[in-house]
């Protein structure tokens, strides 16, 4: 009987022939957290009396959610951070250095066949690269802190096979929105999700990451890819680190398999307010829209930004409408500048705000007013959100996005693809 | 190790809010004033009904939500010795066995508000002593159980100075 690629990295990674279900203890190899589950972290750290970090190379605390700080009470939190970093002398990414999720593989931290723990629930987005990462608690955090391991059971895996071509002006945020849409918020929940299929290798890196950065929002623990050549050219771009990628076997075991075709996909936008409230563009276009948001850990990545820019060129934004551009890292920011994108977004009218989460996750950066309608390319669209509970948040790709903001309302971005 | 108590019911879905509003977890990290709200949007009174030693049964996905452990913890220290559920939301189950509360998956259409319960951790099997029946429970598995014993992982840890099973 064969094994799952999740049954495969946690066997790796204890030293124990594990199955679906088994509890092991194993060896992490990157542990991350960000400005908003640190401080817990940090005293659970010193509730265990540990004194040191079981590698510090292995370690990286971002500063991203709130990111220049807004508040004193944040800045407080900031420093903490910094102190307990600078100790421990471990990779700290400080404000202006981007998104978590974008930050842990760019900068080759991660590469594939890994365990990775992140107290954020998006850590599950390395997926994309084969890596079994996934998000925890600030106490999961600590341990995995202090002694490189953690307790896991072993999830059971769905296996989604993707067939067809995605049509012109349909993207990979399309996709997951469309099967999250299809197997509902808690449809994955303790599984883990592996994403095969025609479909799957004809996309780039980047846009691989979107798909995996939504695993959570089907409830699953990590959302997996195999490796490709793809994969090894990304990943030997941006890391030192030998790796040993992991494949399902044929004859593994899974809870349930489902297949999809996406040639006749159309753009799929996620209403207020759960992610797994999914329509296509036709059923929604019209409705006004007062702010849009390009960026966060799902959709802030360059081939996101060449995207939107390519439809905002030589356009502004409506009059009624504002637009937000939060680029995932510095990297990529300074990518998009070289490129002329940034330059693209600023004649349109748009705000390019520091690397990072940007308004996301409502701390600053963009809180909607009372009523608004905003479309974003961020992965939560629940109630508040984005720091007011009576704005109504709606989810799309980059493309729906900037299509959306020329005319101030929701607009299938197919009219500006040639 | 053995629990006692009597049943506090709830339903299916209970999510991390109603655990612990996100009225209060933000603005104490004192977990004996978070407690007195614990389940408060789902009933009023819950804190001042509970006799140390008691439990929470539900149905289905119990914790759902944020990943927040103030959840767990707040249910502590409102004295429920255990949470009794049909099934439990992921992040939930890791933060409650790392926290020190102990989890029972198990059918829980035969447990009403009211009645006595007695389980039997190791056993495996948990006797309804108000309705003279024994429900068998899924075992945890020897690690959390050890964990669990220990009092929960940050004592686990300042015992060890680190994951210890042998
Ligand atoms: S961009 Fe949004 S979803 Fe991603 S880590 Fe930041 S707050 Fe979380």
């Amino acid at each position: 009987m064969g094994k799952t690629i999740a049954e495969k990295i946690l066997s790796n990674k204890s030293g124990q022939n594990c199955r679906a279900n088994d509890i092991v203890i194993a060896d992490l190899d990157f542990v991350m957290a960000q400005d908003g589950t640190s401080g817990l972290a940090i005293q659970a750290f010193e509730e265990m009396q540990a004194k040191k970090v079981f590698d510090p190379q292995r370690v990286a605390m971002v500063i991203d959610h709130s990111s220049p700080s807004p508040l004193a009470g944040v800045s407080a939190l900031h420093k903490q951070i910094r102190v307990f970093a600078n100790e421990q002398d471990i990779n700290l990414y400080d404000i202006g250095n981007g998104v978590c999720h974008q930050l842990v593989p760019e900068q080759g931290h991660v590469v594939p066949g890994d365990l990775v723990i992140g107290a954020d629930s998006h850590t599950c987005t390395y997926g994309a690269i084969n890596v079994f990462s996934t998000g925890v608690g600030s106490t999961d955090m600590a341990a995995g802190m202090v002694s490189g391991k953690l307790w896991f059971k072993v999830p059971e895996t769905i296996k989604f096979i993707i067939n067809g071509k995605l049509p012109a002006g349909v993207y990979s945020k399309d996709l997951i929105l469309y099967l999250i849409g299809d197997v509902t918020a808690d449809g994955a929940t303790y599984r883990a999700a592996e994403y095969v299929g025609e479909a799957i290798s004809n996309l780039s890196i980047d846009a691989r990451f979107t798909i995996s950065n939504m695993a959570i929002e089907m409830g699953a623990k990590c959302g997996l890819m195999e490796a490709d050549q793809k994969t090894f050219d990304w990943v030997k771009e941006h890391s030192q680190r030998e790796f040993t990628p992991v494949k399902a076997d044929p004859d593994a075991v899974y809870a349930w398999i489902k297949e999809y075709n996406v040639s006749n996909l159309e753009p799929q936008i996620a209403k207020p307010h759960t992610v797994d409230n999914v329509a296509p563009i036709s059923e929604v276009a019209g409705i006004p829209i007062q702010q849009g948001v390009i960026g966060t850990c799902t959709n802030g990545r360059i081939e996101d930004l060449r995207i939107a820019a390519a439809i905002l060129k030589g356009k502004k934004v409506n009059r009624h409408t504002r637009l937000i551009v939060a680029p995932s890292s510095r990297q990529t920011m300074i990518q998009a500048m070289r490129e002329g994108l940034i330059e693209i977004f600023m004649e349109s009218g748009a705000a390019v705000v520091t690397p990072g989460c940007g308004p996301c996750v409502g701390t600053h950066n963009g809180v909607p007013s009372d009523g608004e309608n905003v479309i974003s390319t961020a992965n939560r669209n629940f109630k508040g959100r984005m720091g007011n509970p009576t704005s109504f948040i709606y989810l799309g790709s980059p493309a729906s996005v900037a299509a959306s903001v020329i005319y101030g309302k929701i607009t299938d971005p197919r009219e500006f693809i040639k | 190790m053995n629990l006692q108590g009597k049943v506090h019911k709830f339903a299916n879905d209970v999510n991390t809010d109603y655990i612990i509003s996100g009225r209060h977890k933000f603005k104490t990290l004192d977990m004996k004033e978070l407690a007195r709200h614990v389940m408060e949007d789902l009933d009023p009174d819950f804190y001042s009904k509970v006799t140390p030693g008691d439990f929470i049964v539900a149905g289905s996905n119990f914790g759902c939500g944020s990943s927040r452990e103030q959840a767990p913890m707040a249910i502590i220290y409102a004295d429920i010795s255990a949470v009794i559920a049909k099934s439990f939301a992921r992040i939930f189950y890791r933060n409650c066995i790392n926290t020190g509360l102990p989890l029972i998956e198990c059918d829980t259409d035969g447990i009403d508000a009211g009645d006595k319960l007695e389980i039997d951790l190791s056993a495996g099997v948990l006797h309804n002593l108000s309705k003279g029946t024994d429900i068998p429970i899924t075992p945890l598995p020897a690690v959390m159980l050890k964990i669990l014993n220990d009092g929960g992982l940050v004592e686990h840890f300042k015992k060890y100075g680190g994951f210890n099973f042998d």
